[in-house]
């Protein structure tokens, strides 16, 4: 546990001053700020909108970017710049003849990658109930104050960040095979924009395909309801978020042992 | 013995690149591992610190096996492979700094450390910005680092200009001074031979000497320098005399050193026969000569 802990912390100070870390800030930030000027300048539009609806078309510009192309894009990206500091310097050699068991190295680093992502989702869950709240304040025509909806806001990043994690553990396989950007990149964007298209056109066996599941994740979000909506019942665990976490766990174990048997070039 | 190999090999898919090596590697001892490029010392490098697993032999390090002790060898070594492993985009400090972290060992260290490599003024600099020396001398803090029993560095010389070199010749000569071992590689004997204690000569793979620096001048045959007026007249002279010539060449000619009374007598000859001579004198072959005809003989 004290390897993990060592290699987690190291994976943070070697990262702190990369785009692959700040991404996880800025993305969200970027986002939601653009969400709430939007709102804000375009307020007059929203006057009448129910307290829920308002909150659910404030949220939307954030899960629907980040729910069809940009949560995909961003892991792969995640999952390649946590690896590229390896490449780039030629430290794996030096990171595997550490005094630490190699499943603890390979491990840190894949949950180091874990932690971006759950940073970003966790900063998108923040930002969103904080500049909603904000716009309550500034705009009180606006009725966001009247609703609250925390709780779901955080199951559907929750939900999000769980179907991403096949994507995560795919990439970073690909991330840590090959050294350069184009093949683990190019790869990744052609399977996500296939998967979009998969989920999409509603495939019957989209839930089937990793670079689907965030889009399926967004599809499978609110669990049925008969009747006029008063509130929103999320639904986290859908077979799309089951098919993710066994997809992440199978090529997270199977990535160590490909890794080991290929060695240290 | 700090570093024990019995039968060592490593075969890349059907190729063979380390055949069967065993080595030995005494305490206190700076081991030179000498082959020429492609001859499979990084892959045996590589197999010493378990980046590689052998197709076959077996590997003990500070008397334990390699395999099933991996983490307490691995605490006591220093290593340095091919280019130093350095992020480019943290500084000289920080790069040990995050070594220091994960091998748990204090600030103090990693500023000792810097100071011993002379990288004090540049620990603020990007790795990125050093120059190769001191990126090399940075690679070699960071082996340092934990204050290894044995340092296995490779080709740590590569690319340094002669006082780079020089810097890194004594900066092993004073680490051994300190009861450690450093295993060091290189292609050039004439790197290694003014420090090393010990050779290993390695070449495809195989190896082809393995002792200390004295039991290989002590192989090296002695020869006879004869220098003349003419080389050719010479050695037609002496062949007629059933005198083996080893090698001819335009200002001079070598012949195998039998004994002293062997000198006097072809020196007689020669005069005799009106050839003059400029020199006549017993020597040995260079290392670097004698290295360059081991590695050839395969």
């Amino acid at each position: 546990m004290k390897g993990f802990i060592l290699s987690f912390r190291s994976e943070f100070y070697k990262t702190r001053k990369t785009l692959g870390f700040w991404g996880s800030i800025i993305l969200p930030l970027a986002i939601t700020l653009l969400a709430f000027v939007a709102i804000y300048n375009k307020s007059d539009k929203f006057v009448n909108m129910q307290p829920m609806m308002l909150w659910v078309q404030f949220s939307m510009i954030s899960l629907g970017s980040m729910g069809t192309l940009l949560l995909p894009i961003y892991t792969i990206f995640v999952a390649y710049s946590v690896n590229n500091v390896e490449h780039k310097a030629d430290t794996w050699k030096t990171l595997f003849s550490l005094p630490i068991s190699r499943w603890t190295v390979y491990g840190a680093k894949y949950f180091y990658a874990f932690f971006l992502l759950f940073i970003c989702m966790a900063l998108f869950t923040l930002l969103n109930i904080g500049f909603g709240n904000l716009l309550g304040v500034l705009k009180p025509e606006l009725k966001f104050n009247e609703y609250h909806m925390e709780k779901e806001l955080a199951q559907v990043f929750f939900k999000l960040l769980l179907s991403a994690l096949g994507i995560l553990s795919i990439q970073f396989l690909f991330s840590l095979l090959w050294a350069d950007f184009l093949k683990p990149m190019g790869l990744g964007f052609v399977a996500t924009v296939v998967g979009v298209i998969l989920a999409t056109n509603g495939w019957v066996y989209a839930y089937l395909f990793p670079y689907s599941h965030p889009m399926a994740a967004m599809k499978s979000m609110i669990k049925e309801q008969h009747g006029p909506a008063s509130h929103l019942d999320i639904d986290i665990f859908t077979k799309d978020v089951y098919v993710s976490l066994i997809v992440a766990a199978v090529v997270f174990v199977a990535g160590y042992f490909i890794v080991r048997k290929r060695s240290i070039k | 013995m700090v570093i024990r190999t019995e039968g060592l090999s490593f075969s890349f898919g059907s190729q063979a690149v380390v055949k069967s090596i065993s080595l030995e590697v005494p305490e206190g001892s700076i081991y030179g591992f000498l082959g020429p490029n492609g001859a499979g010392k990084t892959t045996t490098i590589k197999m010493l610190l378990n980046l590689l697993n052998p197709s076959a032999g077996s590997i003990r390090i500070f008397d334990m096996d390699l395999q099933s002790n991996r983490i307490s060898i691995l605490k006591q070594i220093g290593s340095l492979i091919e280019q130093p492993a350095i992020y480019h985009h943290l500084t000289g400090k920080e790069n040990l700094l995050n070594r220091a972290m994960l091998l748990q060992v204090s600030e103090q260290r990693v500023d000792e450390m810097l100071n011993l490599v002379q990288l004090t003024a540049a620990a603020g600099k990007k790795a990125g910005n050093y120059s190769l020396g001191m990126k090399q001398r940075l690679g070699i803090a960071l082996a340092l680092l934990n204050d290894p029993k044995l340092l296995i560095l490779d080709e740590p010389t590569n690319g340094l200009d002669p006082n780079g070199i020089i810097e890194i010749r004594e900066l092993m000569m004073r680490i051994v001074k300190e009861g450690k071992t450093v295993f060091v590689s290189s292609h050039l004997l004439s790197e290694v031979e003014k420090m090393a204690t010990h050779v290993g000569i390695i070449n495809h793979g195989k190896m082809m000497f393995q002792g200390t620096i004295s039991e290989l001048q002590n192989i090296n045959q002695p020869q006879i320098y004869i220098e003349t007026s003419s080389s050719v007249d010479a050695a037609n002279l002496l062949k007629r005399h059933h005198i083996a010539i080893g090698e001819i060449e335009e200002d001079h000619l070598l012949v195998p050193f039998t004994s002293k009374q062997q000198i006097g007598d072809i020196n007689n000859l020669l005069v005799q026969n009106g050839i003059t001579v400029f020199g006549i004198n017993k020597q040995h072959k260079d290392l670097e000569k004698l290295f360059l005809d081991i590695t050839k003989s395969n």
